[in-house]
């Protein structure tokens, strides 16, 4: 019962993200990909909890606390990257290297 | 049996003991120097004592076997049982008296010699040492626990050369020394291989009993362990071709060069030679190689004796030369005239050494009054001493006669048992005629060099200086005294063992046979009629007599001049003096290879290419090169991680999912 359909839109929703994430150089817009990869998975746990038990019903909470740690997190180290050089483009970003 | 054979172990184990007390005194209170003297002189006394009342002991209990007193196990690896074990018998009783004998009265003698060095403390500790290590190796009861005793001794000797290592000649003295006895012990060690793997034992007692049965009379086996165990007899008793360390062995102070350097340590390798009497026994060509080297030995460092200025190397080439003649009696299977040449070479030979130190010690106070700095060795410097020294000069002649062979004095019955049994070969092989000759010759050069020593030492005017000759001073009671007693023993050791033919008992000979007695049975030696022994007698008497006219004849006292002026050599006294250049020889054929091996070799390439240039260097520069690398993907551009990070997921998922 609407298992295909489910996944084949996490499926999609995460291929999404990925391409976001490889694509875009924008701090704020990949961390939303991040998100949306996320909550893909969310989507796979719930609507495989259908069949295989309550577990990954479970699961998507804690995905949901550690997501939302994350973008606590990520969201005060933009921030905190934006006042430092006034810009969030990861292009520029690249102190860290060999 | 009775209690005091069981304190055999004592007699090595008291100057152990002294070695243990004078190296803490050595390090914690080098000016006591009384407690030294008292510690040093004393466990050597005690060990005397102790020996003479086991030798006594041993005579009384009158077993003709030897007694092996086993201590604890050693090496038990596999079939190799190595037993701690000492042995008493005829031919190690011999020794252990020579050994704490000689080394008490030079103990004493080294309370005056040293008396005012700084380093008196380690100086008796290395004495002590070495003397323990000396009865390790004549009561080892087999080859492994003598071969403890044989590297002990060197490594005193080594320290005991290059005691005053402050002057780099004496350090480099100790280290040849040193190196040039590893080369013979290499073929001790391998020969003690080779015993082990064909007997399967290493202990004196079964290795003898069995030998006979063991190996074939003259094969290869037999001939190849006994040739080894000669060129460890090369190295440490100072032979052609290893015999270049003991002359510069005399850096060392002089009551050192008398104990170690002529009247114990290099006596070992004879020792060794007549302990093995059965294996030597078994292979004729090996005793002739011994006897043979020994003639030449004998003959050729006798003649470079002639022409030493310094009193010291004549009396270290004598040594080499008389040791040649002990090699030549014992490849005669003359075990106990070898032996016997051992006993009396130790006594005339410490009583020349020691004279001989008492003369430098003469001098060197002369010269240290003055300040000057001329050679206190050099016989040039020296000159008229007896009417200053006249205790040391009387004593010294008396050691003279000894060792130029004159009747009745000791030298004359040992040097004429050799050269008689040499002779009586002769019937076997001419060649031994000529190994006759050849000590004929060397009894002969013998007491041309040693009387040539004694007129320039002690007769003539003297060279000392005007000044210095005023402080010329005989040594105090406590440096002649050991002297004294010396003389006594050259002149009376003889007695020891009065050859048949002068209506002696032969009783050093009659004392060894137990030990000597397969190796008897397996080489009889050959009767010479009473007539031919005569001339022979009085051909060896003749050689010294003519030696000492001749040089009491040629040689002017009176033309010498000190050191400083006289002229260099000339012609062939040039190469005498020079030693037939054999030092330069070595050098440039085994010393500058061997450096430009280890230099160009060993070090340049092995060592800085291979090992530093390759291994670590090469190493470091592969993990550096693999770093480079690795650095080079980190980027800093995050969309090039993720890159790569989403490549490697989807890599891990193609290989799960297939």
């Amino acid at each position: 019962m609407l298992l295909g359909p489910s996944l084949a839109v996490s499926a999609v929703l995460f291929a999404l993200g990925v391409a976001g994430v490889l694509l875009r150089r924008n701090a704020i817009v990949i961390f939303m990909c991040v998100e949306l990869m996320l909550n893909a998975v969310n989507l796979t746990f719930v609507a495989l909890a259908q069949s295989l038990g309550v577990a990954g019903q479970i699961f998507v909470f804690f995905v949901m606390a550690v997501a939302a740690a994350e973008a606590a997190v990520g969201l005060a180290i933009i921030l905190a990257i934006y006042r430092h050089k006034q810009t969030v483009d990861l292009q520029n970003i690249n102190l860290l290297k060999g | 049996m009775p209690s005091a054979l069981q304190l055999l172990w004592l007699v090595p184990a008291l100057p152990l003991a002294g070695f243990l007390a004078n190296g803490v005194l050595a390090l914690r209170r080098p000016r006591a120097k009384h407690a030294v003297s008292i510690i040093g002189v004393g466990v050597l006394l005690a060990a005397l004592a102790l020996a003479i009342v086991i030798v006594l002991a041993f005579l009384r209990e009158g077993t003709p076997g030897p007694l092996v007193f086993p201590y604890w196990e050693w090496m038990p690896v596999g079939e190799l049982h190595v037993t701690v074990a000492l042995q008493l018998d005829q031919l190690s009783a011999v020794m252990l008296l020579v050994v704490t004998g000689v080394s008490s009265l030079i103990h004493v003698f080294s309370v005056g010699y040293m008396g005012e060095d700084p380093g008196y403390a380690r100086y008796f500790a290395y004495l002590n040492l070495f003397v323990f290590f000396m009865l390790v190796l004549v009561l080892g009861a087999s080859f492994p626990v003598m071969f403890v005793g044989w590297e002990g001794v060197g490594l005193c000797s080594y320290l005991l050369i290059g005691f005053w290592f402050n002057e780099r000649i004496n350090a480099d003295a100790g280290k040849k020394a040193f190196l040039v006895n590893r080369i013979g012990d290499v073929g001790f060690l391998v020969a003690m291989l080779m015993i082990f793997a064909h007997t399967g034992s290493l202990d004196f007692q079964p290795l003898f009993a069995q030998a006979p049965k063991l190996f074939t009379p003259g094969g290869p086996a037999v001939t190849a362990i006994t040739l080894l165990l000669f060129l460890g007899c090369t190295g440490k008793s100072a032979q052609i071709p290893l015999y270049t360390w003991l002359p510069d062995a005399m850096q060392g102070p002089t009551p050192v060069s008398a104990l170690i350097h002529a009247a114990t340590m290099v006596t070992a390798g004879v020792y060794l030679v007549a302990r093995c009497n059965v294996l030597y026994a078994l292979a004729p060509v090996a005793s002739a190689v011994v006897a043979g080297i020994g003639a030449l030995t004998a003959f050729f460092a006798a003649t470079i004796a002639l022409k030493q200025w310094d009193i010291k190397r004549v009396l270290a080439y004598s040594t080499v030369s008389q040791l040649g003649y002990m090699f030549l009696g014992v490849g005669s299977g003359a075990y106990a005239a070898g032996i016997f040449h051992l006993v009396t070479h130790a006594f005339f030979k410490a009583l020349l050494f020691l004279g001989a130190g008492s003369v430098i010690h003469a001098l060197h106070h002369a010269y240290h009054a003055t300040h000057s700095r001329e050679d206190a060795q050099d016989m040039r410097n020296m000159g008229g001493l007896a009417r200053h020294l006249p205790w040391t000069s009387t004593l010294m002649w008396v050691a003279t006669l000894a060792i130029a062979g004159i009747p009745p004095f000791a030298g004359f019955f040992s040097k004429d048992q050799i050269l008689s049994a040499a002779f009586s070969l002769g019937d076997v092989h001419p060649l031994w005629y000529v190994y006759w000759l050849l000590g004929l010759l060397t009894a002969l050069l013998t007491a041309f060099y040693m009387t040539r020593l004694m007129l320039y030492t002690f007769h003539g005017p003297n060279r000392t200086g005007e000044r210095e000759s005023a402080h010329l001073r005989e040594a105090p009671w406590v440096m002649t005294g050991p002297l004294v007693v010396l003389a006594a023993l050259s002149l009376a050791g003889g007695a020891l063992n009065v050859p048949a033919l002068l209506r002696g008992r032969e009783w050093l000979e009659h004392w060894l046979e137990p030990v000597t007695a397969v190796a008897a049975r397996l080489r009889p030696g050959i009767e010479v009629p009473h007539g031919t022994e005569w001339a022979l007698v009085i051909a060896a008497v003749a050689a010294a007599g003519l030696g000492i006219i001749a040089a009491v004849r040629l040689l002017r006292p009176e033309e010498l001049v000190p050191a400083r002026l006289a002229p260099a050599e000339r012609g062939f006294a040039r190469v005498l003096w020079k030693k037939w250049y054999v030092d330069e020889i070595y050098d440039f054929l085994f010393v500058r290879p061997l450096i430009w091996l280890s230099r160009e070799v060993l070090w340049r390439t092995i060592d800085l290419g291979l090992i530093d240039g390759a291994g670590v260097n090469g190493a470091a520069r592969l993990s550096r090169a693999l770093g480079w690398i690795g650095s080079r993907l980190q980027t800093g551009q995050l969309g090039f991680y993720v890159v790569l990070f989403v490549g490697g997921v989807l890599a891990v998922l193609w290989t799960a999912v297939r």
